[in-house]
């Protein structure tokens, strides 16, 4: 439980904002609005790992999802001109937003109904150089078989956009 | 603690149902776009759902590692960036080919 007001104001503030850019994202008419609303919500789910004093991962979030993953989306549009750019439903919107509804519901009663041990150590200090031991003693394993798999999507991806007959690809 | 000071408080609670929220508006987002870059735009929205709640549990739930919530996201963000990389090549080498990315007409595979 945190109870700095300072803290808990911003966490109210970032959080109704990630969620209303996060609804946003559904509901504008424009796909390149779409990515920028989604690039808002990335943004203020940062901000949240600021709140929960994880530093590093908020680092990592606006780098990784804010910078790349985001640059990506917006390529992605570019680079298919002839779609369909206004963000517009299947037939499926009536059951997804059901099924939205019931996950979401199913969940909050999990939520309030489990009986959470809560930890009574408070925020964390700087979180880099522990994690970095973390990843280099317990989770070497993941970590590498982690890079493997960044290679692999990367040639993947390659292989995928190459035009054929390119360099006697394909 | 009284009910009067709920908001002047960050519980788990509060946090896990902000994770909620930002997953069932990723799953609405992920299965109803027509668009194969707006449904991936809702999965990215559903593994930062999973995040959020993995650094709640990190700071709020007693482990006998407290920063294993935070390992597991840094893992769930890189595997969410090679995702994406594939996902979206994917979607430029349909549009090669089908001069659309539209997901009611990418229906080779059905019978």
């Amino acid at each position: 439980m945190i109870t700095d007001t300072g803290i808990v104001v911003a966490f109210y503030v970032i959080g109704i904002t990630t969620v209303a850019s996060a609804l946003m994202v559904a509901a504008v008419r424009d796909l390149i609005h779409a990515v920028l609303f989604l690039v808002l919500s990335f943004v203020g789910v940062a901000g949240i790992y600021v709140v929960l004093s994880a530093d590093f991962v908020a680092v990592a979030q606006i780098l990784i999802y804010a910078g790349a993953i985001s640059v990506l989306l917006v390529f992605a549009v570019m680079l298919t001109p002839a779609g369909d750019r206004r963000n517009s439903e299947t037939a499926f919107r009536a059951p997804a937003a059901v099924l939205a509804g019931l996950v979401l519901a199913v969940t909050v009663f999990v939520i309030y109904d489990t009986n959470w041990r809560i930890a009574s150590h408070g925020q964390f200090g700087a979180t880099a150089a522990s994690l970095g031991r973390a990843f280099f003693k317990p989770y070497i394993v993941p970590f590498e078989v982690a890079s493997v798999l960044l290679v692999a999507a990367m040639v993947g991806a390659i292989a995928l956009t190459q035009e054929e007959g390119e360099d006697g690809a394909a | 603690m009284p009910p009067d000071l709920l908001l002047a408080a960050i519980r788990l609670e509060h946090v896990l149902v902000l994770g909620a929220l930002l997953f069932s508006i990723g799953i609405l987002i992920a299965l109803s776009k027509r668009n194969a870059v707006g449904v991936l735009m809702g999965v990215e929205l559903m593994l930062n759902a999973v995040n959020v709640t993995l650094i709640a549990f990190a700071r709020f739930v007693v482990s006998p590692r407290p920063l294993d919530g935070q390992v597991f996201a840094i893992f769930v963000i890189t595997v969410a960036a090679a995702e994406a990389a594939v996902a979206l090549a994917l979607a430029v080498a349909v549009y090669r080919h089908r001069e659309t990315v539209n997901i009611d007409e990418i229906d080779l595979l059905r019978w």
